[in-house]
C-alpha cells in the first residue's frame, strides 16, 4: 500500500499540475494558432496589454472582488458569532439551513435566484434601477458570506472561551473584550475568509452572467465568452497572469497561517 | 450577552441573508409556478385583482413539459451518471493521495497537502480552460500519443462526455482529497500493527481495519464532489459537446436562449430536491464527525 500510495501521490500531483504548466508554457507561443508551436514570444502579453476591453474588465472585477468578500467579511463575523456563540434562538434552523445552502447548491440555481430578486424588486419597487457591478456585488457578497464563515467559524470553535471570561472578570466591557481578545485571535481566519471570498469572486462566471447587465461584464464573462469561440493565444497569456497572481497571493496567505500555526501550537 | 444586544447581532446577517437568498429562492417556486409570457419580465403573474375578485393563478405547465419531453429527463440522467461516475474516479485517485500524504513524515504533510490544494485556489475557469488545448485535435496529448506510437491518428476527445469526466475530476480532486486526508491522518496505527502482529497481510489490514475507519471521509470527500458535478454549467459547456445533455446547461438554454424563465424555474427546483438527499447525508456524517 505504501509504494503504491505514494507512486498515487506523484501521479496525481503530475496530474494536477501538468496541465497549468502547459498552459504556461503555450502562452509564450509566436503562433497565433494555439497549437502549432512556432517559438518562443512574449508578443501576446504586449497585447493583452494594449486590449483596453480586457483591462477594463480585469479592473471591474478586481473592484468587485474588493468589495465584495471586504463585506463577506463584515458579514461572516457576526454570522460566525451568532453560529458559534448565541446558542438557542428562534430561527436557528433556518439560519444554519441559510449560512450552507450557497455551499451545496448549484450556481445555476443561485443565479437565477438572485436575478428574480432583482427582477422583482426593480418592477416593484423601481430599485435596482438597472442590473450591474452593483448586483453582482451583492450576489457575490452573499456567496462569500457562506464560505468566509465555514473559516471564521471554525477558528472560533476552536477559540479558548476561558481567555474571554478572564477579560470580563477583569471588568472589560463586551466591546472591549471582542476587539482586544477575540477579534486578534480570530484574525488569521478573517484574513483566510478574505482572501477566500475574494479569488470566489474573481473566478465566478454563473453568477456573475445571471445578475450583471451589459456594460458591467467582469473578467470571468469576458474570458468565459472568448473561450467558447475556442482557445487563443492572448487568453493563454491572460490566463497565466491570473495563474501567477492567484498562487503568489495563496502561497504567502497559506505561509502566514502556518506560521501562526506553528507558532500557537 | 445582553439580550438585545445579541438581538441586533443576530439580526445584522438574518436580515441579509433572508433578503438576498431566503427571498430570491422562494421566488425560483412562485416563478416556477408561473406561464411563461411576453413581458418584462417574462413570466404571468400568480395573483389577479379585477372586478373586486382575487384570482390566484397557479400553473403547472412548466413541471408537466419536464416530464412530457423526454430530453429533460435525460438530462437529469445523464448528470447523474457523469457526476457518480466523476466522484467514483476521483476516489480511486484521491484515495491512495490521501493516504500517501497521511503516512508522510510529519513535517512533509502540511507542504503536500498544499500543494494537493493550491491548485484549487487558483482560477477554475482557467483550470478548465487548460484541458480544451491539451485535449484539442492538434494537442500536446493527441501529439504526444502520436510520436510515441500508441495512435496513428488524433482521438477525438475534446466535445466529448470523456472530456468532461476528465475537466470534472480534475476541477474536484482536491476536494476528495482533503477530507480523507483528515480522516486518515487520525486513525490509531496501533491498530493495523495490531492486526498484522496477528498475521493479517498487507490488503486484509487495509480492507478490514483501514477502509472502513475511513468511511465518514469517503462519505465527506464524494458528496463534495457529487453534489457541485450534478449541476455543473461551465464544465459540460467548455469541454463537452453539444450532444452533451447535463441539467446545469439545460437550466442555463431555456434560461437564456428560450426565455422560458417558468421552466428553468422549475428544473432548479427539482436539481435541488434531487440533490437533497445527498446533502443531507453529508450533513449527517458532518455531524457525526464532530
Amino acid at each position: 500500500m505504501n509504494k503504491f500510495s505514494k507512486t498515487m501521490l506523484a501521479v496525481g500531483l503530475a496530474f494536477l499540475y501538468i496541465p497549468m504548466l502547459i498552459l504556461v508554457i503555450y502562452s509564450f507561443n509566436e503562433s497565433r494558432l494555439v497549437t502549432v508551436w512556432a517559438g518562443w514570444s512574449t508578443k501576446w502579453y504586449g497585447e493583452l496589454w494594449q486590449d483596453k476591453q480586457l483591462m477594463a474588465a480585469v479592473w471591474r472585477s478586481l473592484t468587485v472582488a474588493f468589495y465584495s468578500a471586504t463585506a463577506s467579511v463584515f458579514l461572516a463575523i457576526f454570522a460566525s458569532v451568532v453560529m458559534v456563540r448565541a446558542g438557542k434562538f428562534r430561527g436557528r434552523t433556518l439560519f444554519s439551513g441559510l449560512i450552507t445552502a450557497p455551499l451545496v447548491m448549484p450556481d445555476v440555481l443561485l443565479g437565477l435566484a438572485m436575478l428574480l430578486l432583482f427582477v422583482s424588486s426593480t418592477q416593484a419597487f423601481g430599485v435596482p434601477t438597472e442590473r450591474g457591478l452593483f448586483t453582482v456585488w451583492l450576489a457575490h457578497t452573499t456567496l462569500g458570506l457562506a464560505y468566509a464563515t465555514v473559516v471564521i467559524s471554525s477558528r472560533l470553535k476552536e477559540m479558548d472561551p476561558r481567555i474571554e471570561e478572564a477579560a470580563f472578570d477583569l471588568g472589560a466591557s463586551a466591546l472591549t473584550v471582542f476587539t482586544r481578545i477575540t477579534m486578534p485571535i480570530i484574525a488569521p481566519a478573517i484574513g483566510a475568509g478574505w482572501l477566500l471570498a475574494f479569488t470566489l469572486s474573481l473566478d465566478d462566471v454563473v453568477l456573475a452572467s445571471f445578475v450583471s447587465g451589459p456594460g458591467a461584464t467582469t473578467l470571468p464573462i469576458e474570458v468565459f465568452s472568448s473561450v467558447r469561440m475556442g482557445v487563443s493565444p492572448m487568453v493563454n497569456a491572460l490566463a497565466t497572469m491570473i495563474l501567477l497572481v492567484v498562487s503568489l497571493f495563496t502561497m504567502a496567505a497559506w505561509y502566514v497561517l502556518h506560521k501562526q500555526s506553528k507558532r500557537a501550537s | 450577552m445582553k439580550r438585545w444586544s445579541r438581538r441586533a447581532i443576530v439580526s445584522v446577517p438574518y436580515f441579509w441573508l433572508g433578503l438576498f437568498l431566503l427571498v430570491p429562492l422562494l421566488l425560483v417556486i412562485k416563478v416556477a409556478f408561473a406561464e411563461a409570457a411576453r413581458a418584462i419580465p417574462p413570466f404571468s403573474s400568480l395573483t389577479e385583482f379585477e372586478d373586486g375578485i382575487l384570482a390566484i393563478r397557479i400553473s403547472i405547465n412548466s413541471f408537466a413539459v419536464l416530464f412530457e419531453d423526454t430530453m429533460y429527463l435525460q438530462a437529469f440522467f445523464n448528470s447523474v451518471v457523469i457526476a457518480a461516475g466523476a466522484t467514483l474516479l476521483c476516489l480511486l485517485i484521491g484515495y491512495p493521495m490521501a493516504y500517501a500524504i497521511a503516512r508522510a513524515p510529519a513535517h512533509q504533510q502540511s507542504i503536500l497537502l498544499m500543494l494537493v490544494l493550491l491548485p484549487s485556489w487558483t482560477s477554475f475557469l482557467i483550470r478548465v480552460y487548460a484541458w480544451m488545448t491539451i485535449l484539442g485535435q492538434n494537442g500536446p496529448l493527441n501529439n504526444f500519443l502520436i510520436s510515441i506510437g500508441l495512435i496513428s491518428e488524433p482521438l477525438e476527445i475534446l466535445n466529448t462526455n470523456l472530456a468532461v469526466y476528465i475537466g470534472i475530476v480534475y476541477s474536484y480532486l482536491p476536494f476528495m482529497v482533503l477530507p480523507l486526508y483528515a480522516n486518515l491522518v487520525k486513525h490509531d496505527l496501533r491498530l493495523i500493527e495490531a492486526a498484522q502482529d496477528l498475521g493479517a497481510r498487507g490488503l486484509t489490514t487495509f480492507t478490514r481495519i483501514t477502509l472502513p475507519l475511513s468511511k465518514n471521509g469517503i462519505i465527506a470527500g464524494s458528496m463534495l464532489v457529487f453534489i457541485p458535478a450534478v449541476g455543473e454549467y461551465v464544465i459540460p459547456e467548455l469541454l463537452g459537446g453539444s450532444d452533451t445533455l447535463v441539467i446545469g446547461k439545460v437550466v442555463w438554454q431555456e434560461f437564456f436562449n428560450n426565455r422560458d424563465w417558468p421552466v428553468a424555474s422549475a428544473l432548479a427546483l427539482l436539481l435541488v430536491l434531487a440533490l437533497l438527499a445527498p446533502i443531507v447525508w453529508f450533513q449527517r456524517n458532518q455531524d457525526a464527525v464532530r
